[in-house]
């Protein structure tokens, strides 16, 4: 552990990232290699690959608007003294509490171009959001927001406001004791946030059903190839690749998680 | 003779009420008095941290606070350098940067940390310019925020019991800094202190404090320093 550490610290942001990608694809790696191990047989690439690629192509967008959204509104919440401020965060954090279902329930009501709302919603977009990728992306974003809004909010009450205040008299405008303050200082517990919503929207599921449709090659993500192949060999290769990259990332994380203040 | 700064303010917090009033002129002025008189409060006032309920603050012929006039200066507009007690440098920052950040009158990364590498060098702190605020000692700490204070080419300096967090021996050594510093910058300071040793050595003038009032105001015998010539070097020595 103290090894780790002693990464942690010497490596550099591009580093950190190369970290992060490496220990995906590690744990892509072995989940593949000992499912095949296991198996006795090499011919499932094929089918993992395409729900593999498209959960990559749903999750990585979905986190970054998640986090940026999320980030913004912590911040809101943190800082902000309005009324009303409580009922805003207990509506941000609803899909934590209710059941993927009835959240897939409200996407199709606001998305669907069956629906009043939704036909609106089409027509402004001018893009059908539901039964593809869009939908699945928009899905696992509101199943990734809460975590990254709740953590940005309670690492940015933590951070010491005598820090802001100083910055402040260097005459530094808010944005920029933001920016280069409070944000910073908060790091570790917004990339926490982060991390937890990544893997929410890895392994969404429910609202992704209703809203993506589990279209084969189209919508089809990793979690609900799972369930589909439930009764077929390929299933353990994509179990162990989940779990294996939900290891591995968690390690890597943990271990970037520890970088100098 | 525009004065640094004048103040005339009222503040109640719960049972607490600070009502003051003083004018400051060039020179090290110091608050004296026992601690919960209102001295950090007053300097909070002052660098518009906290408002006040009544009165007005004035800061080299600037109004900045004019409560009548509903006119409150924001912090970073005022053109004050801070020094707090315990530095408050921020932590994920050098040094160099903690002092960069707050030069005002310099634009781009470079001329910014060219003006606080000269800061750091005045305060003898540019052995440890690019090392984490962490890694110093307290009072390698105050020079730091010494520097920072007065790096923003402030019309102002405010310091916060900046000496009370450390040992004696360092007391001494950076009492002698922080009045050189001062004195050969020519910016009007304000400081805060219950150490009536420490007032005595700082101050050209001593405002004594008690429950929330000003109850003196002393002259201190010092001897004459030059005025500091612009580009000239700073010379510290008495004539």
């Amino acid at each position: 552990m103290k090894r780790a550490r002693t990464i942690a610290q010497t490596i550099g942001g591009r580093q950190k990232t190369a970290v992060i990608v490496v220990t995906v694809l590690v744990g892509f790696g072995l989940g593949f290699g000992v499912a095949h191990l296991m198996a006795g047989s090499i011919a499932y690439w094929g089918v993992v690959s395409g729900p593999l690629l498209l959960t990559l192509r749903v999750a990585i967008p979905a986190t970054v608007i998640a986090g940026t959204a999320g980030i913004a509104s912590g911040y809101v919440l943190a800082k902000g003294r309005f009324p009303g401020r409580d009922v805003l965060e207990t509506l941000g954090s609803l899909p934590i509490i209710l059941p993927p279902t009835v959240i897939g329930f409200y996407l199709l009501e606001v998305l669907s171009p069956g629906t009043q709302v939704g036909g609106f919603v089409t027509r402004v977009v001018g893009h059908v959001l539901v039964y593809n990728v869009f939908g699945c992306i928009i899905a696992a974003t509101i199943a990734a927001f809460p975590f990254c809004m709740r953590a940005a909010r309670t690492a940015i009450e933590g951070v010491d406001p005598l820090l802001e205040q100083a910055a402040r008299t260097m005459g530094l405008p808010n944005w920029l004791v933001a920016l280069r303050v409070t944000l910073p200082l908060s790091r570790r517990g917004i990339a926490a946030g982060l991390t937890i919503g990544c893997a929410r929207a890895l392994g969404e599921y429910g609202a992704t059903l209703m809203v993506g449709g589990d279209i084969s090659g189209k919508t089809r993500t990793l979690s609900l190839a799972i369930l589909d192949s439930f009764t077929t060999p390929e299933r353990n290769t994509m179990l162990l690749i989940l779990v294996l990259m939900a290891i591995t990332a968690m390690t890597g994380v943990g271990l970037l998680g520890r970088s100098r203040t | 003779m525009t004065a640094a700064l004048e103040v005339a303010v009222t503040r109640q917090i719960g049972e607490f009420e600070l009502d003051v009033a003083f004018t400051v002129e060039s020179g090290i002025s110091v608050l004296f008095g026992p601690s919960g008189a209102g001295k950090s409060l007053t300097l909070a006032l002052i660098a518009g941290l906290m408002r006040p309920d009544s009165g007005t603050i004035v800061i080299n012929g600037e109004v900045v606070t004019d409560c009548e006039h509903r006119l409150h200066v924001s912090t970073q507009a005022r053109r004050i350098g801070m020094v707090f007690q315990d530095g408050l440098l921020l932590p994920h920052r050098s040094v160099l940067d903690n002092v960069a950040l707050a030069v005002r009158q310099a634009s781009g990364r470079p001329a910014r940390r060219a003006v606080a590498r000269s800061w750091l060098e005045r305060v003898g702190a540019e052995g440890f310019a690019h090392r984490r605020p962490g890694s110093l000692s307290g009072g390698q700490r105050q020079r730091v925020a010494l520097a920072r204070g007065l790096a923003g080419d402030p019309a102002l300096v405010l310091l916060d019991e900046p000496l009370s967090a450390l040992d004696s021996a360092v007391r001494r050594e950076l009492r002698n800094l922080i009045r050189e510093v001062i004195i050969s910058s020519g910016v009007p300071a304000v400081l805060v202190t219950h150490d009536a040793e420490e007032a005595e050595d700082l101050g050209d003038v001593v405002i004594a404090y008690n429950d929330g009032r000003v109850t003196g105001r002393r002259v201190v015998a010092r001897p004459v320093y030059p005025e500091p010539q612009p580009g000239a070097p700073q010379s510290t020595e008495p004539t």
